[in-house]
């Protein structure tokens, strides 16, 4: 005596929270079973095993036939198949696309290609993040990727309304998409204590201040709607921050950049004697990765550029949090004291986001 | 020329791929009337075509109207070879010929193809002008009203009930024909589904003729099924009862609600200060109960035409004396005589509802029941399908005949069925006889003035129907009769068995249950008249069987009456599957049950002894249970109370004696008192032990539940808006092939129980919640297959409430003696046309603000703006956080979402512009259509009854596998039946469909070739609802919104 057949249709689909969790999670619908007893459900309804299975395969097949829908979530708001109701559709789609940030952390900044998907099991074993899920989380960043690929207008924007998430998602979307577009570093073993968190906020930062799309300022973009205005790198900018090593390589501009912060400095923080010391290294660090921005190269290693040439150094010195918020903030407003550095714009623009990004990234 | 058909194509969506080279499609649409065919333009290269056509005209006779669907064929052009079909839409354009009901028909329908499924969705626009007819021999019947509902439409007012109509037509199977050897399977289920909707079309107008013919307007509880009988043909048939309705003015829906909120009467039973009355501890009927089955095998015409007649027949509640009150006799049996003549002037007094306007149904007998095993052969002639209707005729005769002999002169609550595998069908009908009051029939008679109430017979309404309506003299069976327990002055049967549902004024005891009774007969395989003879010999044993079971089950929950009783008898290739589904009550007019004792056929025997005690406690302890937990607690009278414990038929039929002209039976009728109350099981054989145990096994619903079969449970009356409607089929292979008749039993028990303990874990986040209308049907597709189909809707009610209610109602009502009581439906009845205006004035700028926002689902506004789709998306929040019943942490989080989605809205133009697919997701939004098998929705009210919903579609597929295997096939085939009803519902302009059923799901399949292939008939009726609480600003109404009904309507 076998069940050949068995199904549970609703008039309004019929979703369990939990169940599509593990769904997504990328359970069995046997390891299911077992999780949501261990959970209790037993307990409710007087269910026993064969009525959980029952559910849990019902509840499996629906999502498997939902799951095509998720894949261009406007579609689920007008389709006629399945009644669910807007909100029901809202955590649908939000818990389709969220991810493990363990996961992410693996394939942020890669190329979303085949060879990556190839190593997901690799990734899978290492995160513990079943190869399931792993497979349904790439094909949503490559998915996302695709469309917003040949998008004009806002990064964000277009995420948000093209697959209906919440805002915090598609930002953290927008930075998946704007390491792997520019391919930033972000595996190596120096970089390995920054969380994906680290790095959105970063990706927030650099899209925001230093594409295209930054420079037309939130007004006026009508006028100039570009591809790619929030993935790529403002050239322009690029190129402009050459002209910043005057700052490095101009003895005069150094003393006299360094005295500044120096007397601004003294007598506000414990490490004044280190800051002191590595004045020049430190600047000349910062000043070097921005006259490095205009090779491909040097952009996939800023960031661990910024932890070697800056966290780093100031790490092994014991710098505080604060003390290296003070010291940012009076290194980035000296420099407007100086009167024969003519290029403060670009200054501010640079130390913004470098400014934001270190504060970010300046933890254990 | 009477009629103008016009169409026009607006656009397409999501339309499949149909260029791999492309990732495109060049789709055009071919609209089809008739034999006239239109094109439209081919859209190049778009999976969202704007095709915006002309209008198509059709100029055709409203005959064709009627019996044609209109044909719409989504094709992709291709330039060098033949174009291929994207799918189909059937629209029935019946709707449109009435004019109360929708005038046009607009909206996205699924494009469906019975191989791939719903494939995209197509926008069309459908109007329909008539012009009169002059003809006086025509064949249409245009305007004649259809309802699934089995009572009297919401809003409508039933001058006259005519009574029965049918009609069968039948034709040769597409699937079976020779041509079917070399076209695709595509072109064979087409063909297929549109000779249905043909076969139903015309069907449905022959039936609107019939009505028309005698004079109604409207067919109610219209019933259609198919017989699928293979080889040899077919058969759609269809029944339903005939009416003259009238439409109650638009704002006084007073009586809508009445169903669900109907006072229980019981309360007044239940009230402490009713006195004069008897105590029930009188648990002293005794049943030992009847054979109620008489079986005889007759009519044995063995020519071509085999056939044998079973004519099995149920009378429960045998009990005698028709025999009135004193004051009551005289006026009674001349209303009697009265009714018997304008009902005997009909071939058939059936009835196909199971709930009446208060005051219409006087007396019911009990269930009458008759099947019949033939075989099956070719239909020569489809013109002329006589033997079809020579067979039903048969069957019917013999339900009268069994009418009769209960004293009634009707039947309602009446169905037929037809079970069929391979040659051999068994046609079953049923229904509960009844004697009802002649004014619905008595053509002319539409004033339900005061006047006639006072030739109304001094049985209340809460009680009245109890009574027995056939001759306590002349009764056939011995049975065991007691006064009412209501009123106290006419006799009541000690069970009643009825198939209708329970009259909303029935006062009753405690809460309702879901009772089932399952058996399963084997039987040897064979061919022909050996076959049917072998069925038709079992078919007695089960019918007893199932009654046996019944019985007992009502016994343990210690209810004494049976509504909505369906029992379906399913033939397969070597078993019989019988299945009997009721809602079991208390009813207050009638005795307690007894309990239920068990004997051993060997005394002597200690261990035996032992046993047999256990067992009892067992029983004895499920009873205490289940009385608890049904809330049965009969009014205890102290009066004559605890001292003399039954009222001894001596004493009662000295108190009664000046009432009662035939109390001096009484003491025959008592013979059996001796050995008090005990429904006697022995312990014997294996038989009897594997009873007691399912007696036992069959759980009750878990805390929060509770669970029927009719319209709402008894026992709750105040419903939250929450359903939840569904279908669940459940198909059981058989692989131990040496089953014996109790090991069958077993599994199709764990069958139904597990089913219903799925439902339970389900929808367990609703709780407390009833399912009610939980409807199974069973079935033998194939040999060691049996195969479940449930659909059913889960209703949340408001626990606290109910005792508030309860509380509210037994004060008024509690002081009140009978003589008010017994006005009171009347008045109710009366009042439902005098109070109209009243409301009429309050609701109807109210209503109409609500419906046209309720159906205003903006299809055609493709708005490319994001905000307007916010702005939707807002509103129906908003609907949301209104509409659920405990939501406030998922509200909160909705409300998140939204403002969040707000913030984005105020973008500027050009930028959401850019969004270069923006119109894949334009503005329109899907609008929710709710779905039930009840004939209301809770917390609404029916403005507007669109039209009848009657479709049927044919699904296939040659990749079972790749769709995740039958269960995923059957999966999306079902959700997609319920896409596409609820896709012409939306389109009619409608937001709800009631008296949803699923007639027929066939399924077949075979797995080795990877194939599957099913069909699915539902039927309902569009509706156009809005929120009863909407209405809650308005002073008069508010008391309705928490109405309960009867006090409320003699208020208003």
């Amino acid at each position: 005596m076998s069940v050949e057949l068995d199904v549970f249709v609703g008039n309004t689909t019929i979703m369990d929270e939990e169940v599509y969790q593990l769904w997504l999670d990328g359970y069995t619908v046997t390891d299911a079973v077992k999780v949501r007893m261990e959970g209790g459900v037993l307990d409710e309804c007087e269910a026993n095993a064969d009525v959980v299975l029952s559910d849990t395969m019902d509840q499996y097949r629906t999502f498997h036939m939902c799951e095509r829908l998720l894949h261009s979530p406007a579609k689920l708001a007008n389709q006629l198949l399945y009644q669910i109701t807007p909100h029901r559709q809202t955590i649908l789609i939000e818990r389709y696309y969220a991810f493990d940030d363990g996961f992410v952390r693996e394939v942020l900044g890669k190329k979303l290609s085949k060879g990556t998907k190839k190593d997901l099991d690799d990734i899978s074993a290492k995160t513990g993040v079943t190869l399931k899920s792993c497979r349904r989380q790439f094909d949503n960043f490559k998915r996302v990727f695709k469309v917003v690929e040949e998008l004009k207008g806002p990064l964000v924007e277009n995420i948000r309304h093209h697959f209906l998430l919440s805002d915090k998602l598609a930002k953290d979307y927008a930075a998946i998409v704007f390491f792997a577009n520019n391919r930033f570093e972000t595996g190596k073993r120096k970089l390995q204590y920054l969380t994906f968190q680290d790095f959105a906020f970063c990706a927030g930062q650099l899209i925001n201040n230093w594409t295209v799309g930054a420079v037309a300022g939130p007004d006026s973009f009508v006028d100039n709607m570009v591809e790619d205005m929030d993935v790529d790198l403002d050239k322009e900018f690029l190129q402009e921050l050459k002209e910043l090593k005057i700052l490095i390589t101009d003895k005069d501009l150094l003393d006299q950049h360094k005295s500044l912060v120096c007397t601004a400095l003294r007598g506000k923080t414990k490490t004044f004697n280190e800051m002191e010391a590595n004045f020049k290294n430190l600047s000349r660090g910062l000043v070097n990765i921005a006259a490095k921005l205009t090779n491909t190269k040097d952009v996939r290693d800023f960031f661990i550029d910024l932890v070697e040439k800056f966290i780093e150094p100031c790490r092994s010195d014991r710098w505080t949090a604060a003390d290296m918020k003070l010291y940012l903030t009076h290194y980035t407003n000296s420099v407007h004291i100086l009167d024969t550095f003519k290029h403060q714009i670009v200054w501010d623009r640079y130390m913004g986001v470098i400014k934001s990004c270190i504060f970010k990234m300046y933890h254990d | 020329m009477p009629g103008k058909l016009k169409a026009k194509i607006v656009a397409g969506r999501h339309l499949p791929v149909m260029d791999r080279a492309s990732d495109l499609t060049d789709a055009f649409v071919e609209v089809k009337f008739g034999n006239t065919t239109f094109k439209t333009d081919v859209y190049p290269k778009s999976l969202n075509p704007q095709w915006n056509s002309e209008w198509f005209k059709f100029e055709v006779d409203d005959e064709d109207l009627q019996d044609e669907p209109l044909q719409i064929t989504v094709l992709d052009h291709d330039t060098y070879s033949a174009n291929d079909a994207i799918g189909k839409v059937y629209i029935d354009i019946d709707p449109l010929l009435c004019t109360e009901a929708a005038s046009v028909i607009s909206g996205w329908f699924p494009i469906y193809d019975t191989i791939h499924g719903i494939r995209g969705e197509i926008n069309v626009l459908v109007k329909v002008e008539l012009f009169n007819d002059l003809n006086r021999f025509r064949q249409s019947s245009c305007g004649v009203k259809f309802f699934c509902t089995t009572s009297i439409p919401r809003g409508y007012r039933a001058a006259t009930v005519h009574g029965f109509v049918e009609e069968l037509v039948v034709n040769e199977d597409p699937e079976y024909q020779w041509i079917d050897r070399i076209r695709t399977p595509r072109a064979s289920n087409e063909a297929r589904q549109r000779l249905i909707s043909l076969m139903s079309g015309e069907l449905q107008r022959k039936i609107g003729l019939k009505v028309l013919e005698m004079g109604g307007n409207a067919v109610v509880g219209y019933l259609q099924c198919f017989d699928l009988e293979g080889e040899s043909g077919l058969v759609v048939r269809a029944i339903g009862t005939a009416c003259s309705l009238e439409k109650l003015s638009s704002g006084s829906i007073l009586n809508t609600h009445t169903h669900p909120n109907t006072a229980p009467a019981s309360n007044a039973c239940n009230s402490p200060s009713k006195d004069g009355k008897e105590s029930p501890l009188a648990h002293g009927c005794r049943s030992t109960h009847n054979s109620p089955v008489h079986s005889a095998c007759s009519s044995q015409r063995l020519s071509q035409n085999f056939s044998i007649s079973v004519p099995t027949l149920i009378f429960t509640g045998m009990g005698s004396g028709g025999s009135a009150g004193k004051e009551a006799g005289p006026l009674k049996t001349l209303l009697r005589q009265q009714t018997q003549t304008a009902l005997e002037q009909r071939e058939f007094p059936f009835f196909t509802l199971t709930s009446f306007p208060s005051a219409f149904l006087l007396h019911v007998g009990g269930v009458v029941n008759a099947r019949s095993v033939k075989l099956l052969d070719r239909i020569h002639n489809p013109d002329e399908p006589e033997t079809r209707d020579a067979w039903w005729e048969e069957i019917r005769q013999e339900i009268k005949s069994h009418a009769k002999a209960l004293g009634c002169h009707a039947v309602v609550g009446y169905s037929e069925s037809t079970s069929i595998c391979e040659e051999v069908c068994i046609l079953s009908a049923s229904g509960t006889a009844a004697i009802l009051n002649h004014r619905y029939m008595r053509e002319g008679c539409l004033d339900i003035g005061s006047t006639d109430h006072r030739f109304e017979e001094p049985s209340p309404p809460t009680c009245g129907f109890c009574h027995i309506p056939y001759d306590e003299l002349n009764m056939p069976f011995p049975a065991q009769l007691t006064y009412c327990y209501h009123c106290r002055r006419q006799k009541v049967p000690d069970v009643l068995f009825t198939t209708i549902d329970l009259p909303a004024e029935a006062a009753v005891t405690g809460k309702g249950c879901h009772i089932q009774a399952r058996l399963c007969r084997l039987k040897k395989k064979a061919q022909g008249e050996v076959n049917a003879t072998a069925i038709s010999n079992l078919l007695p044993f089960m019918e007893y069987e199932l009654h046996t079971q019944l019985m007992n089950k009502l016994k343990l929950r210690s209810m004494n009456a049976l509504f909505g009783l369906r029992i379906q008898i399913s033939v397969g290739e070597n078993m019989l599957l019988g299945l009997a589904s009721a809602t079991g009550v208390y009813l207050t007019a009638l005795p307690a049950p007894g309990g239920i004792q068990i004997a051993g056929k060997t005394p002597g025997d200690p261990s035996n002894e032992q046993h047999i005690l256990t067992i009892q406690k067992r029983i004895n302890d499920a009873i205490a249970k289940n009385k608890e937990l049904y809330q049965i607690n009969p009014p205890e009278l102290t009066e004559e109370g605890v001292g003399s414990p039954i009222p001894e038929p001596r004493q009662r039929s000295r108190l009664f004696r000046s009432h009662s002209e035939s109390s001096d039976e009484l003491s025959e009728l008592d013979l059996s008192h001796g050995k008090k109350d005990a429904f006697v099981l022995e312990i014997d054989d294996t038989d009897a032990v594997e009873d007691i145990h399912s007696l036992l096994t069959d759980a009750n619903p878990p805390i929060g539940f509770y669970s029927c079969n009719t319209e709402t449970m008894p026992g709750i009356y105040n419903w939250t808006s929450g359903i939840q409607m569904f279908t669940s089929v459940r198909i059981l292979r058989l692989s131990n092939t040496n089953l014996t008749n109790q090991g069958l039993n077993k599994i199709f028990t764990d069958l139904c129980e597990n089913l219903l303990k799925s439902f339970y874990f389900k929808l367990r986040s609703m709780v407390p919640c009833c399912l009610c209308h939980l409807n199974f049907t069973v079935a033998v597709p194939e040999e060691e297959l049996i195969q479940v189909a449930v659909t059913a809707v889960a209703m949340t009610f408001d626990k606290d409430q109910t005792q508030e209610k309860l509380a509210e109602k037994l004060i008024p009502k509690g002081g009140s003696d009978t003589d008010e009581q017994l006005q009171f439906p009347l008045e109710l009845c009366a009042d439902s046309s005098n109070s109209q205006p009243s409301s009429k004035i309050s609701g109807v700028p109210e209503s109409t603000n609500i419906s046209s926002r309720a159906a205003s689902v903006d299809y055609g506004s493709f708005a490319d703006r994001c905000s307007t789709w916010l702005e939707l998306l807002r509103l129906k929040a908003h609907t949301i956080r209104r509409g659920s019943v405990k939501t406030s942490r998922r509200t909160q989080s909705l409300a998140h979402s939204v403002s969040s989605l707000e913030h984005s809205s105020p973008l500027p133009e050009g930028r959401s512009r850019s969004l270069r697919s923006s119109r894949s997701f334009g503005g329109s939004s899907v609008t929710v259509v709710k779905m039930t098998p009840l004939s209301f929705l809770p917390g609404t009210r029916i403005i507007k009854y669109l039209g009848i919903i009657n479709m049927f579609f044919i699904r296939e597929t040659t990749s079972l596998r790749e769709e995740g295997g039958v269960s995923g096939f059957l999966h999306s085939f079902i959700a997609e039946v319920f896409a596409m009803v609820r896709a012409h519902v939306a389109a009619l302009g409608g937001n709800a469909v009631v008296s949803y059923s699923m007639q027929d799901c066939v399924l077949m399949e075979n797995p080795n070739k990877n194939q599957a292939q099913c069909l699915i008939n539902v039927s309902g009726d569009a509706v156009i609802c809005v929120r009863e609480s909407d209405q809650d600003s308005l002073a008069s109404t508010t008391t309705i919104g928490h109405s309960c009904s009867s006090t409320t309507d003699v208020t208003t």
